[in-house]
């Protein structure tokens, strides 16, 4: 069909299916809620164990704190509850620090989006440039090195490369601090370049294992264009190297790079437990994963029901970019 | 994504086509694709590699008779040696064979859970690809569910359903290696299917998929024989990456007490182990670590050769 | 007396108060003015998640609420009662507790005020009685203080009353279970209302620091109290409570780069530890507590079901009520290895399960590793190595499941135990779970160790005050764990013995000191007798602390039981 004659129609399409998916949503976070809430719900795991295993805690305590947190309800019962609390913007109360779990959540939301979020950056910033130039240049000598660094890269766990790097840099070079703190006492540029030092090690540790995965969809998708008709036809017409790789080469190869980038986005609200762990981040990933361990389900649910609405946004607007990316998608 | 032709051979600088000769033999596909893999060296030697280790695993532990769990204080993180070729850990055992049985589990798991996760993302991702509407909604309703469940909380669940009933069904080794394979495959199969499911949406559209139809195609036919072929780049690196992905999240796994016990030396395992000794004892860890990065290694460049010899848009 | 192994000077003591010794002397505090130390950083690799006392689950949110709160008094490291927030320790001499064990009275400080100003008095004593004692508040330091009657005699002096006379009578007010929350600030917010108290995270104690900041789990922030209510104390300006990550980073922090001044619980290999101590930043520090690591043995059978129960005491053990399979099992444990390669200066290999206080060791045991010996029992008895080289008898296998938590010691510590029993035929099948089911009270999950679904398993029991009163609960016949009482009751071997139950409930009424000493002593001789759990290593309290910083520490108090007395070398 003719160009134009396409993206004429095209336009109603397009809008027809994000109003339908944005009217999924709904129901579908819904469902999602439901699944998480049973889950939880089920596995095996008690958050007032602690109490049970101090000799000095007579068992009514423990009773008690159940009734009052109506852990003896069933299931359908807390899950209500919880959804009309939710409704009313109650996120829930903590069990185990007896604190909202909002404000737990946004007490920890800036240094999560500073560290974690950079280190998404930072893989990006690695990745696409890496990936492209190893590509068109199959089987050469960067091509070989950047591809042996991308395979320690995601071979090697982030618990592994963080304690290396913590035992170079923090303990024999004494350069950088390896525990992190909220409450640096410097202010202005001093405190920049504190909080530079302090960030440095997890972001590049994060960065560097993201990076990895990334670099090699990225050579493998360009790959997969590189040697095809339009783009002999482009260099044919004379069109400058870099023109003809950023924009005939990478846009179509973009769409498998979009859908890894959406699925790794809410990553960042959650996801990097380990890094987290080793560098005492207090990211969100740390909060959910000590709750995860005390059986602190409201801190679980909430942290993951934001998690589920991050998964939903973001793979419809991968959805919808792939559009953009390529014109003969069709949304039927 | 995907092109409709292929660029003049001529152009093709990698490649050393002699067409010629390729179209006057009478050849099936599968020769076809043995033959482009065979042409690939880095991906021959890797299969020579990996099938080396497979089988030193295998048979290794028969011919290095040395016991995995032989406590020996007097021998303490040793480096490598006549008496213990990869040095020994901080209780006295010997590396080498605890790396030997070890690998038998990492390199099964790692492989498993890798088919687990890429058969069960292709499928879902093709269906959910090639249908509209509904069908694609509900599917895509189902990856986001899977990619918005906590991993932590139902692994735990499950092995707290699942485990005694396997148990007493195929043994306690054998039910902990089908929960673990099927924990971690299924924390990884929305992404392949993600995958898929973006390539279908390019390739649907191509003509390539119209001539097929019109030359009365089954939706199953178009999908397998036409489409797929083609939507498989993106799926062989993700599958690459699965394999050391599974490998050490069986570790944390175990780690966790979700995973095989604790006395089992896993390669995740023993780097885990590793870890707080690098400074005094780096082989340890180098040889766990460096184990790792020769499977996931041979396994890519496998992948390689794989996708240049399935490729039908290649001309080699 | 002597006899018992106490001597002369310290049985006087005891029977001066009544089992409960006085502390000597202070530690030497050189400061001479209040201040002036700068920052106090300080590394829990579990952050206090919340600031209440009474709602402490655990030590790392005790020792954060006792940055800012105190008690009447504190336990020294040797379980010696020091007065903190009282004048003086009663004392059968000074007329603080009745000859007949039914009222102690404590005098309280004058001077001392609260953070925002107000004035500490007997009326803040009462109030946290009340709200402790109060079920609604569900407080978990209820067991301290439900079954007194404490009354105000005047501003600062209170009298507490027993039901019966009580040898222990240094629970209320004393120690973690006692640290001291405002009344003027938590009355509006008592019963159902106290988890709305804002003070629970903003606390007003009377403690060497005042509050500036809390991030529950990841970070508590105080600054310097300038009417705190010693002269010269606290030393340091701020301080800074850091929580997460793991054990062995946080003693790098410590002992490599300085980062911090004091780690807590360093529950990591005593190898490492030396190695970081090498470097000549920081060292370990070491104090004895009461916590033991144990083997329990399984009286009941795990494996078959009465009743919807597993391990319900209406079975019996199919081999390990055989007391020779018990007393081969005991020989089995390689404690001595245990204690050099594993747990080195931080367990101490041991033969009782009552190791601390002194005067409530037994020297009637000893133990023995010898796996010929305990071979030869077996044989003796009627096991014989069967076809695949495991003991049976009359069909029965000698096959045992050991479960323990997941924990890196712990888990060498069963390879070293099974590589014993596999060199004696018996068959070990090890099996971990992760801490926080394993530690759970969760009622339907077969992997608690109160369920216990296994032959044998291992654990710390800790004691959590000078004395082994509560710590001893565990062996009575009424407290064994069972599918009736949800398996809350604290004896989960399932071991019943009448002889037991009654050396018990006499020493629970005996007020002479030196005969309580000598019951708890006969049973402790009673369980290892029967080999009713196989004592492993006793543990001890190991913090991580800068070679410059002077911080006494006690493993029968907080880690901050004398926060007011540390110093920096300047």
């Amino acid at each position: 069909m003719p160009a134009s004659f396409r993206s004429q129609r095209k336009p109603s399409f397009v809008s027809r299916y994000l109003i339908r998916r944005l009217l999924i949503t709904i129901p579908s976070l819904l469902g999602i809620s439901i699944v998480l809430f049973t889950v939880l719900a089920l596995a095996p795991g008690d958050p007032f164990g602690e109490l049970a295993s101090n000799p000095a805690i007579p068992p009514q305590v423990q009773a008690a704190l159940r009734l009052k947190f109506g852990l003896d309800d069933p299931i359908p019962v807390r899950y209500l509850h919880w959804l009309t609390a939710m409704l009313h913007g109650d996120w829930g109360f903590s069990f185990a620090s007896r604190v909202d779990v909002d404000v737990l959540i946004l007490q920890r939301l800036p240094t999560t989006l500073a560290v974690i979020g950079a280190s998404q950056v930072l893989a990006l910033l690695i990745a696409l440039p890496v990936g492209i130039y190893a590509a068109t240049r199959p089987y050469s000598l960067f091509d070989q090195i950047a591809s042996t660094f991308a395979l320690i890269g995601f071979s090697l766990p982030p618990f592994f490369t963080g304690i290396v790097f913590i035992l170079v840099f923090s303990i024999h070079l004494n350069w950088l601090p390896f525990v992190f703190r909220s409450d640096l006492a410097a202010t202005g540029l001093a405190w920049w370049w504190e909080e530079f030092k302090q960030s440095i090690m997890p972001i590049v540790v994060l960065g560097m294992f993201q990076g990895a995965t990334w670099t090699r969809f990225m050579r493998s998708a360009v790959l997969d264009v590189i040697r095809l008709d339009y783009v002999t036809t482009a260099r044919a017409k004379g069109l400058p190297e870099s023109g003809v790789v950023l924009k005939h080469i990478v846009r179509n190869a973009l769409i498998p790079v979009v859908t890894l980038i959406a699925l790794q986005m809410p990553i960042v609200f959650g996801g990097a437990i380990v890094t987290e762990q080793i560098f005492r981040i207090p990211g969100i990933g740390s909060l959910l994963i000590s709750a995860i361990l005390a059986n602190d389900t409201p801190v679980i649910m909430a942290v993951t029901f934001v998690f589920a609405c991050l998964v939903i946004l973001f793979n419809l607007i991968a959805d919808l970019l792939y559009g953009w990316l390529d014109p003969r998608i069709s949304y039927r | 994504m995907a092109g409709s032709t292929h660029a003049s051979p001529t152009a093709d600088a990698a490649g050393v086509a002699s067409p010629v000769k390729a179209r006057t033999r009478h050849v099936t596909p599968w020769t076809e694709a043995w033959r482009r893999f065979r042409r690939h060296r880095l991906a021959v030697v890797s299969a020579i590699i990996l099938l080396s280790m497979i089988f030193a695993v295998a048979v290794g532990p028969l011919l290095w008779r040395v016991q995995i769990n032989d406590i020996d204080f007097t021998a303490q993180l040793q480096g490598p040696s006549w008496a213990h070729p990869m040095g020994t850990d901080d209780l006295g055992q010997d590396l080498l064979a605890r790396m030997l049985y070890g690998g038998r589990i990492s390199l099964a798991v790692g492989l498993a859970a890798m088919s687990v996760s890429v058969v069960v993302g292709t499928i879902v991702g093709s269906v959910a690809g090639i249908s509209r509407g509904f069908v694609d909604s509900a599917l895509v309703w189902l990856i986001d569910l899977f990619l918005s469940l906590p991993q932590l909380p139902v692994l735990l669940l499950l092995i707290y359903l699942f485990r005694d009933s396997l148990k007493s069904l195929v043994g306690p080794q054998i039910s902990i290696f089908i929960l673990i394979v099927a924990g971690i495959g299924s924390f990884r199969w929305m992404t392949v299917a993600r995958l898929v499911r973006a390539q279908f949406f390019a390739l649907r559209e191509k003509e390539f998929v119209e001539a097929a139809r019109a030359l009365g195609a089954s939706t199953f036919r178009v999908v397998v024989r036409h489409i797929l072929p083609n939507a498989l780049g993106p799926v062989i690196v993700a599958g690459t990456i699965d394999v050391a992905a599974a490998i050490i999240l069986e570790s944390t796994l175990s780690f966790l007490g979700l995973g095989f016990p604790a006395d089992i030396p896993t390669w995740g395992r023993i780097l885990y182990d590793a870890k707080d000794n690098l400074d005094i004892a780096p082989h340890w860890a180098l040889f766990a670590g460096g184990a790792i990065f020769l499977a996931v290694l041979t396994i890519n460049f496998i992948g390689d050769g794989l996708r240049d010899a399935l490729d039908p848009r290649r001309i080699l | 007396m002597l006899g018992l192994g106490l001597t002369a000077p310290l049985a006087a003591q005891m029977l001066a108060s009544s089992g409960v010794a006085v502390a000597a002397d202070a530690p030497a505090y050189k400061p001479t003015k209040r201040g002036g130390g700068g920052a106090l950083k300080v590394l829990w690799w579990q952050g206090a998640t919340l600031l209440n006392p009474h709602f402490a689950v655990g030590t790392k949110d005790q020792d954060g609420s006792r940055i800012f709160y105190e008690p009447l008094a504190s336990w020294d490291p040797n379980g010696n009662l020091t007065p903190v927030l009282a004048a003086e320790v009663p004392t059968i001499e000074n007329g603080g507790l009745a000859k007949n064990g039914l009222s102690v009275t404590w005098k309280l400080k004058q001077g001392v005020k609260w953070h925002d100003g107000q004035p500490f008095t007997a009326d803040d004593c009462v109030f946290n009685w009340q709200y402790a004692a109060n079920p609604a508040t569900a407080a978990t330091t209820i067991g301290s203080y439900q079954d007194i009657n404490v009354v105000k005699v005047d501003d600062h002096t209170i009298r507490i009353e027993f039901e019966k006379p009580t040898p222990f009578w240094a629970d209320a007010f004393v120690g973690v279970y006692g640290m001291i929350i405002p009344k003027h600030i938590f009355e509006p917010y008592t019963g159902a209302k106290s988890r709305d108290a804002p003070a629970n995270l903003a606390p007003v104690g009377t403690g060497p620091y005042m509050f500036v900041g809390f991030n529950p789990g990841d970070l508590v922030q105080g600054k310097i109290n300038p009417n705190y209510h010693q002269d010269n104390r606290p030393y340091f300006d701020t301080i800074e409570m850091k929580g997460g990550g793991d054990a062995v980073s946080a003693a790098r922090a410590v002992m490599q780069t300085g980062e911090y001044d004091f780690a807590w619980n360093m529950q990591v290999e005593d190898e490492i530890l030396k190695r970081l101590e090498a470097g000549g930043q920081g060292h370990a520090d070491i104090t004895a507590t009461g916590n033991i690591e144990h083997i329990e043995l399984n009286n009941t059978d795990p494996w078959k079901e009465v009743d919807g129960e597993r391990s319900s005491l209406k079975t019996k053990h199919p081999f390990l009520t055989d007391p020779a399979v018990r007393q081969a099992l005991n020989m089995l444990v390689d404690r001595a290895s245990v204690h050099k390669f594993i747990y080195g200066r931080t367990g101490f290999d041991t033969a009782n399960f009552i190791n601390n206080p002194k005067r409530f060791v037994s020297p009637n045991t000893h133990y023995e590793f010898n796996i010929d010996k305990a071979a030869k029992l077996l044989d003796d008895a009627g096991w014989k190595p069967g076809s695949d080289g495991v003991r049976e008898k009359d069909g029965v296998k000698l096959h045992i499941v050991f479960q323990t938590s997941i924990n890196a010691p712990r888990q060498k510590n069963q390879e070293i135990v099974k590589q014993a029993c596999q060199k004696a035929g018996i068959s070990v099948e090890i099996k971990t779970v992760t801490a926080s089911v394993f530690f759970s009270s969760d009622v339907a999950n077969p992997d608690t160790y109160t369920h216990f679904c296994a032959d044998l398993q291992m654990f710390t029991t800790t004691m959590t005050q000078p004395d082994p009163a509560v710590f001893m609960r565990q062996f009575l016949s009424a407290e064994a764990a069972t599918k009736a009482n949800k398996f809350q009751g604290r004896n989960i071997t399932r071991w019943q013995n009448p002889d037991y139950d009654k050396l018990y409930h006499d020493a629970e009424s005996e007020l002479d000191p030196v005969k309580r000493a000598a019951l708890f002593i006969a049973m402790n001789d009673l369980v290892i007798k029967d080999v009713v759990i196989i004592p492993d290593v006793y543990r001890t309290l190991v913090s991580a602390v800068s070679n410059k910083l002077h911080a006494p520490v006690s493993g029968w108090d907080s880690n901050f039981w004398a926060l007011q007395d540390w110093y920096r070398d300047a």
